[in-house]
């Protein structure tokens, strides 16, 4: 991770994406920043997805918010955005605010505070998270952007959606990769999910069908430093 | 093939063989029918004698061990005699005593095992009216459902024909609800079954009555269920019904093995309580003898290859035996050989001989008409993996042919006994090395065969994430405290060392999930209550357990389903389901990709959900190798015969004679290495610099050793770029020089080859490996992390509920000492990279390396610069693969192409 990097240093001219006329940083760690609006969104950080499960029997480990949270703080720092927008599903569900450690909590409200912090809501979350600042909204329109949990589905340009968890896989050399990516046609962009126990589903999925112009689709691959811009024709399904 | 209906229905080539033949059910029992060879003494005099281990104070009071008169009868009355190992096992069990039986297949194993349960039950009072229902006598535990079905089908003759008031049931994963509802209200006498059966009869709530009168748990191909999880699951198993019933006598019935105390000591308590006169260890009754096998290696007149496992050159002379022969069995040792090979015979089979393939790959359905054709001897040949390598006997098999390295000695000698179930004919089988270092280990397995030794994996310590699955098993079947679990816990053999800390955080583990954060108080699957007992907090914990019992964890495979060419399976779903394949391969593949399963040559036409549709491509070649090597790693024990041969010129007169010639090429170009010493061979070829080396330990080992080796040359500016392991030998390839390198001592290779570099390297590169997370996902699974089964919905492999991977990287940065971590790395340490292996090699060699700068390759060093290519380079290169792509995108679309 750069965390050692200015802020300015950051952004090269070869990872702006443009979505709708706005120019836009596909970031590997898997949010997106918008330099000119200093905007910074984020989608499905599914918080407190471990004490969810727990509640069901299934004891997994209890740090995947404190996770979560870490390298939502990282990207933050680097960016410094005045705005952030999480895109839904910000919690697992909604009694997710309240199950919360408090000292996670102070650490979300340090985020917070002094920036404008929106909470769109998800299927998950379609309330305001419990006792924690911030707007919640329903969807966002900011220039010729527009922020909703699930894509639309009829077309609108400039839409930034979250909720599918997309991932996108290549074979090389006898080989299958699969990452988490940004979806993107040039008029939409869908988001990969930031949560640290979400899972994801390939972009050739029915669920996807419809959404993107398949000609201009582009799968950008998180990888460990860097995104890799894979065209659509060379994605495979499953 | 008697029905050419069927050579339509399944050509070409047909797998599976005619629906119609004649049946031999309802036939007397002679010599010749299956049942004879597995329970009965052999008619004497024999041509043979049979040795048994006996004391000699016991051999006295054998005489009056009777058997009950009407067994004797019945003996008589077909002419036979019991074995005197069957009677001495039957004295020794009278005498209060667990015995251990090892008896090569054919020696009436079987009967032996169960004549003490038998001969109990035949003077056993009758049950008065009102009396009540009496519970289990015996448990029989087989690694095999079908192993269990057939005892049932055998052990029933000799019941009826003596007359037994007797009853023998099985209760499987097949049985049906309303059975095992009626077998927990009546009881048999006899029950048949599995290791996940019993943890399931163990965890339900009435596990101590129904079990209270079981007097003997008979435990078939011992050798087997004790080297995996599923043994550690069982010896609890054993543990917790020994506490039920504490006079419970085992009875182990085994194949030949190398430490038999070893399993001597699985059968018993380890921790007997004070004042009883339990025994650490069962009694042994071992019988040597019978006929001896009949082995021999194919002495091609073809060439034999360098490298590759296929044996494909060897096809026509495989033909011409199996013409030669009734009925042969061609063992392979991977599912990808078989195919090839069943292929390969069908190209040949010009008197369409009908040969048939056996996997467990291949649907349920098929695979059952396969055994039911061998049963009545329909079949000509049989190309089959380990799905047939237990004791089960089908048809009258007079030929093995092993096809590739037979890895392990005690493996091939299983698959032999598998030819001719009777003690007193020879076995005949023939071996056929897929190369010229398979040739060698066929010649070392076969000197061992005749010798007579063979080896297991060596027995290791329990499992904690099993240990956390019984655990979970035991509260639900009755609340338990910890004290008395911990002790009866350490009567299991394999948790005979377990400390208590370690079993406290198994049981927080079960409890909690046992994090240093304590969130999940309020969710704890069992509470400890103020009587001191753990107890399920909630009936559904017992029901969610039930659903994912068992330590059988399969890997992510989609169905294969038959369609019409070009349709994706979208307008015609109905077609054909021939088996399951791994969901790793299949994603490799294509639309238009042709490869060869279930006997066919089919081609790849999508994948839509769990289902993976295929057409027919008759007629093409299978595009896509699937890579499969052996499966099975070189065992320790055959590795050091070959280096034995290797360094004795005069062993190399029985080898083939360009096998031979390839030897002294070595010797003359570079070396041979010496018994106990590593060969080292560099030299330059194209513009890269390749390493050699030759510890003949096993692929599983070579990988672990490939992967340390690269990091260690890479700090040392050698620029490695690549590696790749046989079963031989491990090559590695880099930009630097690092003949000169060794040379001037930077690094020396004894300092390259360090002992240490198990401790911060192995660390290191573990913490990222794929095959951690492979095998926490196990864990997972197993200690009841993750569910298998959720009530209502069956998951697949990738549907769990969230990735295991995910739970790693989260749990390994916030609690790298979390116990499931620990279980993990200790799996992986024993499994999947052979790190004991590795480190006895480390230091063995040290002192003893000889490095070989050479000019140019060596002829040793051909079959693994062959498979340069040919396997997946390891290592984590997918990053290099994106790259690639994305530079492919790049070139075609121009620069501007991410701007718009």
């Amino acid at each position: 991770m750069n965390f050692s990097l200015a802020r300015t240093s950051l952004i090269a001219e070869a990872d702006l994406v443009g979505i709708s006329g706005e120019r836009a940083v596909c970031d590997p760690r898997g949010v997106l920043y918008f330099p000119d609006l200093r905007l910074l969104a984020v989608s499905d950080l599914h918080l407190e997805k471990g004490s969810s499960l727990a509640r069901r029997g299934t004891l997994i480990p209890p740090y995947d918010t404190g996770a979560t949270l870490l390298r939502l703080q990282a990207v933050i720092a680097d960016y410094q955005p005045s705005i952030v927008i999480s895109l839904g599903d910000s919690f697992h569900d909604g009694g997710g605010a309240q199950r919360m450690h408090a000292s996670f909590r102070e650490r979300l409200e340090a985020l917070i505070s002094g920036r404008q912090w929106f909470w769109v809501a998800g299927n998950h979350d379609p309330e305001a998270p419990a006792d924690l600042p911030g707007e919640t909204v329903r969807e966002l329109a900011i220039g010729s952007l527009l922020f909703r949990h699930e894509p639309s589905k009829q077309r609108v340009e400039g839409e930034i959606a979250g909720h599918l968890h997309p991932c996108a896989r290549i074979v090389q050399q006898g080989r299958s990769v699969r990452r988490r990516c940004f979806a993107g046609d040039g008029g939409r962009m869908i988001m990969p999910a930031f949560g640290a126990y979400t899972g994801s589903l390939n972009v050739l999925d029915r669920a996807y069908a419809g959404l993107f112009r398949l000609d201009t689709l582009m799968a950008y691959m998180l990888g460990a430093q860097r995104i890799f811009a894979i065209s659509g024709s060379m994605l495979r399904p499953g | 093939m008697r029905d050419s209906a069927s050579i339509e229905r399944f050509a070409p080539p047909p797998t599976c063989l005619p629906a119609s033949s004649p049946r031999r059910r309802g036939e007397e029992s002679s010599p010749r029918s299956p049942f004879v060879p597995i329970f009965l003494g052999v008619r004497a005099p024999s041509r043979y004698l049979w040795r048994v281990t006996v004391e000699p104070r016991l051999a006295e009071q054998n005489a009056a061990v009777a058997l009950p008169e009407p067994f004797l009868r019945w003996f008589g009355e077909k002419g036979w005699s019991p074995r005197a190992h069957q009677i001495e096992l039957l004295a020794k069990a009278q005498a209060g005593q667990s015995v251990l039986l090892i008896a090569p297949t054919g020696a009436g194993k079987t009967l032996a095992g169960f004549l003490p349960s038998l001969t109990e039950l035949a003077n056993r009072p009758k049950r008065k009216p009102g009396q009540a229902q009496r519970g289990i006598h015996t448990l029989y535990i087989s690694p095999l459902k079908a192993l269990a079905v057939d005892i049932e089908r055998n052990l029933g003759k000799p019941v009826e024909g003596i007359g037994l008031p007797v009853t023998i049931e099985t209760r499987t994963g097949d049985t049906p609800a309303h059975k095992r509802q009626r077998q927990k209200l009546v009881p048999p006498d006899i029950l048949l079954t599995t290791p996940e059966q019993l943890a399931l009869l163990i965890a339900a709530g009435d596990a101590r009555r129904f079990f209270e009168d079981l007097r003997y748990v008979v435990l078939d191909e011992l050798h087997s269920l004790v080297t995996s999880k599923r043994g550690h699951l069982l010896a609890l198993g054993l543990a917790r019904l020994r506490s039920f019933v504490p006079g419970l006598q085992t009875i182990g019935l085994s194949a030949t093995v190398a430490e038999p105390d070893e399993l001597r000591r699985w059968l018993v308590s380890q921790n007997p309580p004070k004042g009883s006169t339990g025994h650490d260890m069962a009694q042994l009754i071992v019988v040597t003898g019978g006929a001896k096998p009949e082995i021999s290696i194919l002495d091609s007149e073809e060439r034999v290859p360098w490298a590759g496992h296929s044996a494909r050159y060897a096809t026509p002379e495989i033909y011409r035996e199996i013409k030669r022969h009734k009925t042969t069995l061609l063992f392979v040792n991977t599912r990808s050989q078989a195919e090839l090979l069943f292929q390969e015979l069908w190209r040949v089979n010009e008197d369409t001989l009908p040969i048939a393939l056996h996997h467990g790959s291949l649907d349920v359905a098929q695979r059952r008409r396969v055994e039911k054709a061998m049963g009545e001897n329909a079949l000509r040949a049989i190309v089959a993996t380990s799905t047939l390598d237990l004791g089960i006997d089908w048809g009258d098999v007079d030929l093995v042919v092993h096809v590739g390295a037979p890895k392990g000695a005690s493996r091939l000698a299983q698959r032999i006994g598998r030819a001719n179930h009777r003690m007193d004919e020879p076995s005949k089988a023939i071996l056929i090395p897929a190369n010229r270092f398979e040739v060698l280990e066929c010649r070392a397995a076969l000197d061992a065969n005749y010798l007579g030794a063979q080896d297991t994996p060596p027995l290791i310590n329990g499992g904690l994430d099993v240990l956390a699955q019984h655990v979970l098993g035991c509260a639900c079947g009755a609340p338990f405290r910890a004290d008395d679990l911990y002790e009866e816990v350490r009567t299991a053999a394999p948790y005979v060392s377990l400390d208590r800390p370690t079993f406290d955080r198994v049981i927080d583990f079960v409890a909690t999930g046992g994090y240093a954060l304590k969130n999940y108080e309020r969710y704890a699957r069992i509470r400890l209550n103020k009587d001191g007992l753990w107890r399920v907090s909630n009936p559904r914990v017992a029901q969610q357990y039930r659903l994912n019992v068992g330590t059988i964890i399969e890997v992510p495979a989609l169905n294969v389903r038959y369609v019409q060419a070009g349709s994706k399976g979208t307008a015609s779903r109905g077609g054909r389901v021939l088996g399951k394949i791994e969901e790793a391969f299949l994603e490799t593949l294509t639309h238009g990709d042709t490869f060869m399963f279930a006997g066919k040559v089919l081609r790849f036409e999508g994948i839509r959900e769990n289902e993976c549709f295929v057409s027919n491509a008759p007629g093409s070649d299978a595009k896509v190798p699937y890579y499969g090597g052996g499966k099975f790693p070189l065992s320790t024990y055959l590795a050091e015969q070959v280096r034995i041969m290797l360094d004795d010129p005069q062993r190399w007169k029985k080898l083939p004679e360009q096998v031979a010639d390839w030897l002294r090429f070595q010797a003359d170009k570079s070396v041979l290495p010496k018994r106990d010493d590593l060969l080292i061979e560099t030299f330059p070829r194209g513009n890269r610099h390749y390493l050699v080396a030759y510890p003949f330990e096993g692929r599983l080992a070579h990988q672990t050793l490939g992967m340390l080796l690269t990091r260690r040359l890479d700090r040392a500016g050698a620029r490695p770029l690549g590696f790749v392991a046989t079963d031989y030998a491990l090559a590695i390839w880099s930009l630097g020089d690092m003949g000169a390198m060794f040379k001037a001592r930077k690094p020396s290779l004894s300092a390259l080859f360090d002992q240490d570099m198990l401790g911060d390297d192995l660390e290191a590169w573990l913490a990222d490996s794929w095959l951690l997370k492979r095998t926490f996902r196990n864990c997972a699974l197993i200690s009841g992390l993750i569910e298998k089964r959720h009530p209502g919905q069956e998951k697949s492999g990738r549907q769990v509920t969230v990735s295991t991977d995910l739970i790693y990287d989260v749990l390994r940065s916030h609690e790298p000492d979390h116990i499931l971590l620990q279980a993990t790395r200790a799996d992986a340490a024993t499994g999947l990279l052979d790190v004991s292996r590795l480190a006895d090699m480390l230091s063995r060699i040290q002192g003893r390396i000889v490095h070989k700068a050479l000019e140019q390759i060596s002829p040793l060093a051909v079959p693994i610069m062959l498979e340069i290519g040919k396997m997946p380079v390891n290592g984590e290169a997918d990053e290099t693969l994106l790259m690639d792509a994305a530079t492919l995108v790049a070139e075609a679309m121009g620069p501007e192409m991410v701007e718009e």
